[in-house]
């Protein structure tokens, strides 16, 4: 990777084009002579003037500042950063998904809702959840979503008293954020000493107020909640409902269905557990699953057969209302269920298997050198809580988890999720994936004891990381205190 | 093993010994074995690279891609082949969220790109990231309304904004506890007066109205800003992105936020999604912006680079008490949206206006003079338009022998009217055989 220091807008120059737009001679009506001037814009937005290479070059230069799945390891904790299938991009450039527009008459769409049936029932018999809506646009979409059913159902019995929600302490912080905006206060359950779901903490929550449960299984710390069916009992008898936050779905997927443990609700991740891209950020997929009961209760648009046609049918009295605009990132669920079909029901019970054998490895290697509060047998992700031997002496700083992380950028490394969950202070979260080779999982653990000994030896070396990356530590500080987040801002400071 | 697992027999044995286990079922030894489940899933097969084309091959064959001839919220203009030859680069779409700023500057700096180029768009200050897309961002809107106003709890939305727009900010309001009142229209605008009385009528904390609305109007919003400002409250416009190079924008109208759909820019129609929501609005409510913002900074030494930030606000440090719950937004779509608008410019996106524009008053003057559709408002439109079918016409029939000929278009809206819209992609021959048709079968 090398420094490139050009904004788009620093390569502008006035009367450069890159664009060509056929001109049908025939058209001789201008904007200018027939909409009133009131409508008409009078200040000129100052977009780039540029050709077609010196956008080539530009972004080509940005993405060689980037780090992806396809340049290296990625061990990022609750990110599921496993490979992204190439057949999966080809399937979605295909001409005839791409020039749709959603609204043609259902006769032209057949094939289109015909996945959306197949996928459903392949994300139903995954998880055990009976009907999906793949509307939802990404992970924290699709928790919100799960909530709106969830409400809508209690509300479809007359029950309008459940205004509350259970989170765990070591939950997403999106979990919380989705309770909010669905207009529900969050009641927040401690773990035990095991960095479980507190039963005996729970029970005095549960009551005629509280909506249900959201729980990650395993939760953040990568841990089975083995305690659920009697969570699950009682919550059910307390009239709740249970979602599953299905970030952490990776290590169950062909081994454990949530609806199996009891959960009526729940979302996934194409974006983590199914294979498609992150995009820097998006654009994801958060398909909501529930059990049969809750059925009326899903969004709208719903694809619906009645003998051999499919039609995208609106929602009934008790449907938990439009959240996006069509019918979700139909791209995404392209690559997703491209990634079902390849590994079909032979290989489905690898993904889980193995994803869970490369976490236990790693932690069960660095386990010298790396302090590990809770022992036992992790799932697809675990927690250290810094380094044993961080190098504070007389006069030195010991390294921290955050110095950890961007000495692994010089190695080549993705960082792993830092500082989360909150319940320990320098908390690193690992999560490898299953299509890690045992080579790579061993590149990492030699160069994560290089850096433990660099520690112990001289923590100004983590201090001073990352060296060789495009840019040093930036300062966040500044970036937040005096915020510059346009090209005219920055113009201006110059 | 599955192709995307490099897994030799060897290499799980060697595994299992460091960690001390004999078999991979003993790693799930803390679940109840009643949760471990038994038997085959019920999935297809497995199938090869070329099995997986073949499907997809048939569920193509069974999809019709026709010619459109209909907007309503997606707009199908031209996308420069730059756009996919770049962010196809697996170093842009493979990377996650560039929470390590170090080896993410190319995520990050396109995002101050796009952050710039949606400010110079609608005139606002700040944007953030991008959202899921324009109905979301209007819902996520509302929401800051409601918080800014703190004790109000209205907000005041226009009867002519798009169908799916007003379905998902309802549903949002809902949940959330948010009463949300429809302004009435009057000859295809949102009227003036019923904006006034329906301000003085009730807690309003912030109004949203588009600036094309459903019936493709260009509606004048002379007023809005000093009524609303007056009664404390938000002007939020909504409005068609690839319009603003040529109609007033958001802040020349007295906007405080601005949001929409950034399909117009680039991106395929792909039924509807992914595409992204744009956000923007003046510095005073920046703090309250959902999602991610990128902002410039320097490294240590003294090299300009980007980074998150303001992140007080967001789901991940604030929980409960975030702006909002968004995580993943629509990152790669802004990829898109930046590389179109760099290729554009100004004067490109003026021209796609002005050949729309052209397209679509020609359709609209013969559309008209074939007697089967008649004017339904005077108002000036840009690419879009509503007409009223003629007593007679059969739209459901029309709509089917369109279909047959490759063509989608007189979208029905209800009460007897269609819309059209016409892109600078449609030729000459494809809007005459659309009225040909017409002419001779509806």
């Amino acid at each position: 990777m090398k420094y490139y220091d050009k904004l788009i807008f620093d390569l502008s120059k006035e009367g450069r084009k890159g664009y060509s737009l056929p001109d049908e001679h025939l058209f001789e009506r201008r904007m200018s002579d027939e909409v009133p001037s009131s409508l008409l814009r009078t200040t000129k937005p100052r977009l780039p003037q540029v050709s077609e290479v010196d956008v080539v070059r530009h972004y080509t230069n940005l993405s060689q500042m980037n780090f992806g799945v396809d340049t290296g390891f990625y061990p990022l904790g609750s990110c599921t950063m496993k490979y992204n299938p190439k057949i999966n991009e080809e399937v979605a450039a295909m001409p005839a998904f791409q020039n749709i527009h959603p609204l043609q008459p259902a006769e032209s769409l057949q094939g289109i809702y015909a996945i959306y049936e197949d996928m459903e029932k392949m994300l139903a018999a995954i998880t055990g959840m009976k009907y999906f809506t793949l509307n939802p646009c990404a992970g924290a979409h699709g928790e919100l979503t799960g909530l709106m059913i969830m409400r809508s159902y209690h509300q479809s019995r007359g029950d309008f008293a459940r205004t509350r929600v259970i989170v765990p302490d070591s939950a997403h912080g999106t979990n919380p954020a989705s309770a909010a905006v669905c207009g529900l206060d969050v009641v927040v359950v401690k773990s035990n000493a095991n960095g479980l779901v507190d039963v005996e903490d729970l029970k005095p929550l549960l009551g005629p107020d509280i909506a249900g449960i959201m729980m990650t299984n395993p939760n953040t710390l990568g841990l089975f909640e083995h305690e659920i069916k009697e969570i699950a009992a009682l919550v059910h008898e307390a009239g709740g409902l249970l979602y599953y936050d299905g970030a952490n779905m990776n290590p169950l997927m062909g081994v454990v269905r949530p609806g199996d443990m009891g959960f009526d609700i729940m979302h996934l991740n194409l974006h983590k557990t199914f294979s498609t891209p992150h995009g820097g950020g998006g654009p994801g997929s958060g398909p909501v699953g529930v059990a049969a009961f809750l059925k009326d209760c899903l969004p709208y648009p719903h694809v619906e057969r009645a003998d051999d046609k499919l039609t995208a049918e609106e929602g009934t009295a008790h449907s938990a209302g439009m959240i996006s605009g069509h019918m979700g990132n139909f791209g995404i669920i392209l690559r997703a269920c491209a990634y079902i079909l390849s590994l079909g029901k032979q290989h489905i019970g690898e993904v889980g298997r193995i994803a869970t054998l490369n976490a236990n490895y790693i932690k069960e290697s660095l386990r010298d050198v790396f302090k590990l509060p809770i022992p036992s047998v992790c799932k697809h992700e675990f927690v250290f809580d810094g380094l044993i031997n961080d190098g504070a002496r007389e006069g030195k700083e010991g390294a921290t988890t955050l110095d950890v992380a961007k000495r692994l950028l010089d190695f080549g490394f993705h960082a792993p999720t830092i500082y989360f969950p909150l319940l320990f202070h320098q908390a690193l979260m690992i999560e490898p994936t299953e299509t890690e080779s045992k080579e790579t999982l061993d590149a990492f653990i030699d160069v994560m004891h290089v850096i433990a000994a660099e520690a112990a030896d001289d923590p100004d070396i983590l201090h001073a990381a990352p060296r060789n990356t495009p840019i040093g530590r930036p300062d966040d500080t500044l970036a937040a205190k005096h915020p510059v987040i346009n090209y005219r801002d920055l113009l201006a400071e110059a | 093993m599955n192709q995307y697992i490099p897994h030799t027999e060897e290499d799980i044995r060697q595994m299992l010994d460091k960690i001390g286990m004999k078999s991979l079922d003993e790693l799930y030894s803390d679940v109840p074995s009643d949760f471990l489940y038994q038997g085959e899933y019920d999935l297809p097969d497995a199938k090869s690279e070329e099995e997986i084309r073949r499907y997809f091959k048939e569920m193509a064959s069974r999809t019709t891609p026709l010619v459109p001839f209909v907007g309503q919220g997606w707009y199908d203009h031209y996308t420069p082949s730059v756009i996919a030859a770049i962010a196809s680069r697996s170093e842009f779409f493979t990377a996650y969220t560039p929470y390590q700023p170090e080896i993410s500057q190319g995520t990050l700096r396109y995002i101050f790109e796009y952050q710039s180029m949606i400010c110079e768009l609608t005139g606002m200050e700040v944007s953030n990231a991008s959202m899921y897309d324009g109905p979301t961002a209007a819902a996520e809107a509302s929401r800051l309304a409601i918080t800014s106003a703190r004790k109000k709890d209205t907000m005041l939305i226009s009867s002519t904004l798009l169908p799916q727009v007003k379905k998902v900010v309802k549903t949002y309001a809902r949940y959330a506890g948010t009463v949300v009142v429809e302004i009435a229209e009057k000859d295809g605008q949102t009227s003036l007066e019923a904006l006034r009385e329906a301000l003085a009528a009730h807690a309003v904390a912030g109004v949203i109205v588009p600036t094309t609305n459903k019936y493709g109007i260009i509606e004048d919003h002379s007023g809005f800003a000093d009524a609303i400002h007056e009664a404390k409250a938000l002007l939020i416009e909504y409005c068609d992105p690839s319009t603003l190079a040529v109609l007033k924008s958001p802040a020349e109208n007295g906007a405080d936020v601005a949001v929409g759909d950034g399909q117009s820019l680039g991106i395929p129609l792909s039924f509807g999604g992914p595409s992204l929501g744009f956000m923007a609005c003046s510095k005073e409510h920046m703090r309250k912006l959902p999602g991610r913002i990128v902002g410039a900074t320097v490294d240590k030494e003294g090299r300009r680079c980007f980074v998150l930030t303001l992140q007080a606000r967001e789901q991940h440090i604030r929980r409960d008490k975030a702006t909002s719950n968004i995580c993943s937004n629509e990152s790669l779509m802004a990829l898109w949206v930046t590389i179109y608008l760099s290729i554009m410019g100004t004067e490109g996106l003026k021209e796609v206006n002005e050949k729309s524009f052209a397209g679509a008053h020609y359709l609209y003057d013969s559309l008209l003079a074939t007697g089967k559709f008649t004017k339904l408002y005077d108002k000036p439109f840009l690419k879009e338009f509503a007409v009223r079918a003629a007593q007679g016409v059969d739209i459901p029939k029309l709509q089917k022998k369109l279909v047959d000929n490759g063509l989608f278009a007189a979208q029905p809206i209800g009460d007897g009217i269609v819309t059209f819209c016409v892109t600078e992609k449609r030729t000459r021959a494809e809007i005459d055989k659309l009225i040909q048709i017409i002419r001779e079968e509806a």
